[in-house]
């Protein structure tokens, strides 16, 4: 089965993060940028699929600034290829990655498509079926378990609703899934591994046109408001936890 | 292009589902603002009998056929397509459910419309839908309106009150016949969760841990302080991906949905998804290092500090008063 990876890259939220002047945007000067962790988890199942049932994975990774180390990570953690899509300069929604994607897609050809479910910054909603739609692929999202049929035309995969529920599909290949989790926790790529690569492997690239297709104009952009914020307990270990315990023992939530 | 507001109303074997009725009762107020109709989508094999609990709009929209028995992306797409275009809505909601969040951004990608994503509020200003959507896992709030004035929304769950759209009575209803079959997504079954050791859901104090309690030995820590409480373990969702709490002890949007006497949070950073499992706990306390964790904005109590100070020294605390 070959099967391509859609990954992007989304501001971290270790760091702090700062509304740019105009407040419609954030300050992209001071952000720190990692692989949306959905797409992590996109990646890991492509490369259990790969393990399991032989075939290629290539990760096509939308070109923000930082994506070539993801590329390089990628490799090292065992995908075939690795493809830069376009080159971004400016805010890019998830309707200009998708048609991004979709464009560089349009020559290959892959059984399975997967992204992650969701970003932090999906404004516009999720990558995976806006892709799909593009391509006239079928899609399904939130999805867990991939399993390929013996003959390789059909996957099973389960999607997760409220309460632990799932339902399980057949999906005729090729489509596009948005992986909710991977079988296994992402695996890790040695650094030592990764700057190798960096020395010696090749990413690929496509040249497309990146750039927001959303059709939203941002009017407002800020940190919640403080209201309903709660009250905060100051001070070393012993004073919060003498708190902490007047609070429950005034609600009766301390046995004895 | 009309003024009307839909509504995809989530529909199961028991009816109408909560969510629905949330939506539909924003729809009504929002149709009230724009001199237009709330109007509820239903779509399933036969779900026009829905409509004597759909009270609250003015028109209810059933789009049945076969292949619509069961939810699958590519036919509700294929089915409310034309159903868009027909009644050009000025708004149309969906639930940021599995259900809403594939049938919108399909439906977006295949209609043109835009599409707002994680939406808690929606108001109408000088006659535009403005979006107020949390991102950045609930640490920005991004208003939007649509460029060319109509489109798509998910609202996230619990954002508005379920018992404004819950009314009984009879409106219009409009029958639309889908002739499709299920196509390239075909479901086969329903999974129910086999029960886990403990029921999450009726425990009085959960002490809760998420990605910040680090490793599976850890949990450990936690475990002694419920214990201490009387009370269960549960966990956001990383750490059940990660496979060191089973999925029955999943809090949040595809976990359970929880409202014991105390929630003690920790190590969890409050993503909306797992805020929606939670935020209806009597009492919430969350410990987190991150003083910018969304868990605060919901929290009645908060620590900014390393659970592993604490939380040893609480559960003496709680035992010794147990013991005295």
């Amino acid at each position: 089965m070959n099967i391509a990876v859609l990954i992007r890259q989304v501001p971290d939220l270790a760091e702090e993060l700062e509304v740019a002047d105009g407040g419609t945007e954030l300050d992209r000067e001071y952000l720190t940028w990692v692989v949306n962790e959905f797409d992590d988890h996109a990646l890991e199942e492509a490369l259990q699929l790969k393990d399991s049932t032989g075939g290629t994975v290539t990760v096509l990774g939308l070109g923000t600034d930082d994506i070539d180390e993801a590329l390089f990570t990628a490799l090292a953690k065992g995908a075939d290829r690795a493809v830069k899509v376009g080159a971004v300069d400016g805010p890019v929604d998830s309707h200009g990655a998708a048609a991004a994607f979709a464009e560089a897609l349009q020559n290959e050809s892959f059984d399975l498509i997967l992204t992650g479910v969701q970003a932090i910054n999906d404004v516009d909603g999720q990558v995976g079926p806006l892709v799909a739609v593009r391509l006239g692929l079928p899609h399904v999202s939130v999805v867990t378990h991939i399993a390929p049929a013996d003959d390789g035309t059909t996957v099973t995969v389960n999607q997760e609703y409220a309460g632990g529920v799932l339902a399980e599909f057949q999906v005729t290949l090729p489509a596009v899934l948005g992986v909710q989790a991977a079988r296994a926790v992402p695996r890790y790529a040695p650094v030592s591994r990764v700057r190798q690569l960096m020395k010696t492997a090749t990413l690929e690239s496509a040249a497309v046109d990146v750039a927001a297709a959303g059709g939203l104009a941002i009017l407002r952009m800020s940190p919640p408001e403080g209201s309903g914020h709660a009250e905060m307990i100051e001070g070393d270990a012993d004073a919060v936890v003498e708190r902490l315990a007047g609070i429950l023992g005034d609600r009766g939530l301390l046995p004895g | 292009m009309s003024q009307d507001i839909f509504a995809l109303i989530e529909c199961g074997a028991q009816g109408v589902a909560e969510g629905g009725f949330e939506l539909l009762g924003k729809a009504r107020e929002l149709a009230e603002q724009t001199g237009g109709r709330a109007v509820a989508l239903v779509v399933g094999e036969d779900v026009a009998g829905l409509a004597g609990e759909l009270g609250a709009a003015a028109l209810v929209v059933a789009v049945q056929g076969p292949a619509l028995a069961h939810f699958t992306p590519p036919a509700y797409v294929s089915a409310l397509k034309g159903v868009l275009e027909e009644h050009e809505p000025l708004l149309t909601l969906f639930p940021n459910s599995a259900v809403g969040m594939d049938t919108a951004a399909g439906l977006s990608a295949a209609t043109g419309l835009p599409l707002a994503a994680y939406a808690v509020d929606i108001g109408i200003t000088d006659g535009h839908p403005v979006i107020t959507a949390q991102l950045y896992g609930g640490k920005m709030n991004v208003e939007s309106k649509f460029a060319g004035g109509r489109g798509l929304v998910t609202v996230v769950a619990g954002s508005f009150p379920a018992d404004a759209g819950r009314e009984a009575g009879s409106p219009a209803v409009e029958t639309v016949a889908y002739g499709g079959d299920e196509g390239a997504v075909r479901f086969q079954r329903e999974i129910v969760p086999e029960a886990g050791d403990v029921d999450i859901t009726k425990e009085q104090v959960l002490v809760s841990v998420g990605r910040g309690i680090g490793d599976e030995d850890d949990i450990e820590v936690a475990q002694e302080l419920a214990e201490a409480l009387g009370g269960a373990v549960s966990a956001s969702r990383p750490v059940v991906d990660a496979g060191w709490l089973p999925k029955s002890r999943q809090v949040g949007k595809s976990g359970q949905k929880v409202k014991p006497k105390l929630y003690l949070a920790l190590g969890i950073s409050g993503a909306p998804e797992h805020l929606e499992g939670m935020r209806d706990a009597e009492l919430i306390v969350a410990i987190n290092q991150d003083a910018g964790a969304p868990i605060f904005g919901t929290a009645h109590y908060g620590v900014v500090g390393d659970l592993f100070d604490i939380v040893p020294e609480l559960t003496e605390r709680v035992k010794e008063r147990a013991g005295a």
